[in-house]
């Protein structure tokens, strides 16, 4: 009897939480607002038929990695990372703000078994499965409409989630730090900027100097050229240089927002 | 509801001038990023650097440029921004979560009057965006005439206004935030995209070009862009005009009608 209350304890000191159970919340809750879910997927379709062909028809291929591409082609794989980068954003920081201040959902969350690492995991593999089921429909409209000239596409949706990672973890990371909603001014300060100007819809060649050096340095850029380079089957050795970027820029989001969740909740 | 109900006292309209000039300077500092920076970064980046890849010769509506073809396209579908931001969650807040609206008819105030003094705010909203869009717009050159474009800047505020009545009236209709979404992304974004803010309608196909017409960004874009480079035909700037005037008309007699009809209970 005793061998089975001293098991019973360790089983309860040493649960088996993975951050799963989040997941599955997330999943219950967003369930009652699916047309929200599904219009989702609408807006870089929308974009990719208004700037990619609408204006496309005003402007000519551009010259990528020694191969022409049409602007539609061109402009395609742009909104694929940006999504994937926006998609993660909006959850990982919108999201995660209201639960952690108003909510209070993760107060409730860590009264059971879980800890922060798990919350953080969680949020994480939440939002990077939402980003995974949009990119994956935008790939299969750009495969219907020709935008796509290569068998390395496939690979550009596990490029997505990479996208999705670093962004939710960076995302998740600032949001601890936010005060009120005000500060996401400063978050749209940032990814405004990216989407318009990480040759998404223009070649990288429209800038010189520093200007076009610190454009190669943001995250976006890097997205923006992994998949781009997937899409077109322009790969080389240097896309490797994006995909330790983005993994980097997740990892260290997880582990400062796991950190900062510490301190948040626990002290 | 009849028809002369949508209309204010307008000596109770001004009586909350306090009221909107309180909101205002508490909230004033959080949309100088969103109307200032934002549209400049649009410009930049679609107009000169994009622009700078368009063929010679392509069809711009007789636009010498393609950032002077966007520059008339971006500014009235900021109007249409500003004014769905103004008249979706605050409505919905104004109900929902901070009453004042329950608050404002609790005193001699009319349904009427609340509506027109809070439109009569996002007129002002509209007036001080688009005319820092104009401003900012000015230096790169994409003015063909001055005249046009101080009469472009009340027709932007119309253009808003267009959109206001009929987003009050649907934001005092829904419940639940979540309409805001769904109409943000089946209404806003594809009348930002699809109304010839960023390329000719011409260049979409036959059915989606007509059903472009009909939308209120169309009447607004091809306007806007006809004054500020001095090129308007008569005839179709009279009917941009009276369909944006009508629209304006129409939404704000929805908008009492709604918020009166919510209050009821």
């Amino acid at each position: 009897m005793a061998l089975v209350t001293a098991a019973a304890a360790r089983a309860v000191a040493s649960p088996h939480t993975t951050g799963w159970e989040i997941v599955r919340r997330n999943y219950t809750v967003y369930k009652s607002s699916w047309l929200v879910f599904l219009t989702g997927f609408l807006e870089p379709v929308l974009y990719l038929f208004s700037i990619g062909i609408g204006v496309g028809r005003l402007v000519t291929g551009f010259e990528f990695n020694g191969q022409v591409v049409s602007y539609a082609a061109f402009v395609a794989p742009g909104m694929l990372a940006a999504s994937a980068m926006n998609g993660a954003i909006l959850d990982s920081t919108f999201g995660i703000f209201f639960k952690l201040r108003y909510d209070k959902v993760y107060e409730g969350v860590l009264a059971t078994p879980m800890r922060t690492i798990d919350i953080a995991r969680g949020e994480l593999a939440w939002s990077l499965m939402r980003s995974a089921v949009y990119s994956a429909g935008f790939l299969v409209v750009m495969a219907a409409m020709g935008l796509v000239s290569s068998w390395w596409a496939l690979l550009a949706w596990p490029a997505t989630w990479l996208i999705g990672f670093a962004f939710a973890g960076a995302g998740m990371a600032l949001t601890t730090f936010m005060k009120s909603w005000q500060d996401f001014e400063y978050i749209q300060l940032a990814i405004v900027p990216m989407f318009l100007f990480s040759a998404t819809f223009f070649p990288i060649t429209a800038f010189g100097g520093v200007l076009r050096w610190v454009v190669e340095a943001t995250p976006l850029y890097r997205g923006v050229t992994l998949t781009r380079e997937l899409t077109t089957g322009a790969v080389t050795v240097d896309s490797l240089v994006s995909v330790v970027y983005l993994v980097a820029m997740g990892l260290v989001g997880l582990t400062v927002a796991s950190r900062r969740f510490d301190r948040l909740l626990l002290s | 509801m009849a028809i002369l109900d949508a209309v204010p006292d307008w000596g109770m309209v001004a009586r909350q001038r306090l009221y909107w000039t309180t909101v205002y300077k508490r909230t004033w500092k959080g949309s100088v990023v969103t109307s200032f920076v934002m549209p400049l970064l649009y410009v930049l980046a679609m107009g000169v650097l994009l622009g700078g890849f368009v063929k010679t010769g392509a069809n711009l509506e007789g636009a010498p440029t393609y950032l002077a073809f966007v520059a008339p396209g971006l500014v009235a579908a900021q109007a249409m921004q500003t004014a769905t931001g103004e008249t979706t969650w605050p409505v919905m807040g104004s109900l929902k979560w901070h009453r004042t609206y329950y608050a404002m008819v609790a005193t001699p105030l009319a349904v009427a009057d609340v509506v027109a003094a809070q439109l009569v705010f996002v007129m002002f909203r509209l007036a001080t965006v688009t005319g820092v869009f104009l401003l900012v717009m000015a230096p790169f050159g994409v003015f063909e005439s001055v005249p046009g474009t101080l009469l472009a800047w009340p027709v932007l505020v119309l253009v808003g206004l267009s959109f206001s009545g009929v987003f009050f009236a649907y934001s005092a209709t829904i419940r639940s935030e979540s309409g805001f979404a769904i109409i943000y992304r089946l209404l806003v974004i594809p009348l930002f995209l699809f109304s010839g803010a960023f390329f000719p309608i011409s260049n979409l196909s036959a059915p989606l070009e007509w059903l472009a017409r009909l939308t209120p960004l169309w009447h607004g874009v091809d306007l806007t862009r006809m004054l500020v480079l001095g090129d308007v035909r008569p005839g179709l700037a009279l009917v941009h005009l009276a369909y944006l005037v009508v629209l304006s008309l129409v939404g704000w007699w929805l908008a009492v009608w709604r918020l009166d009809k919510r209050m009821e209970v």
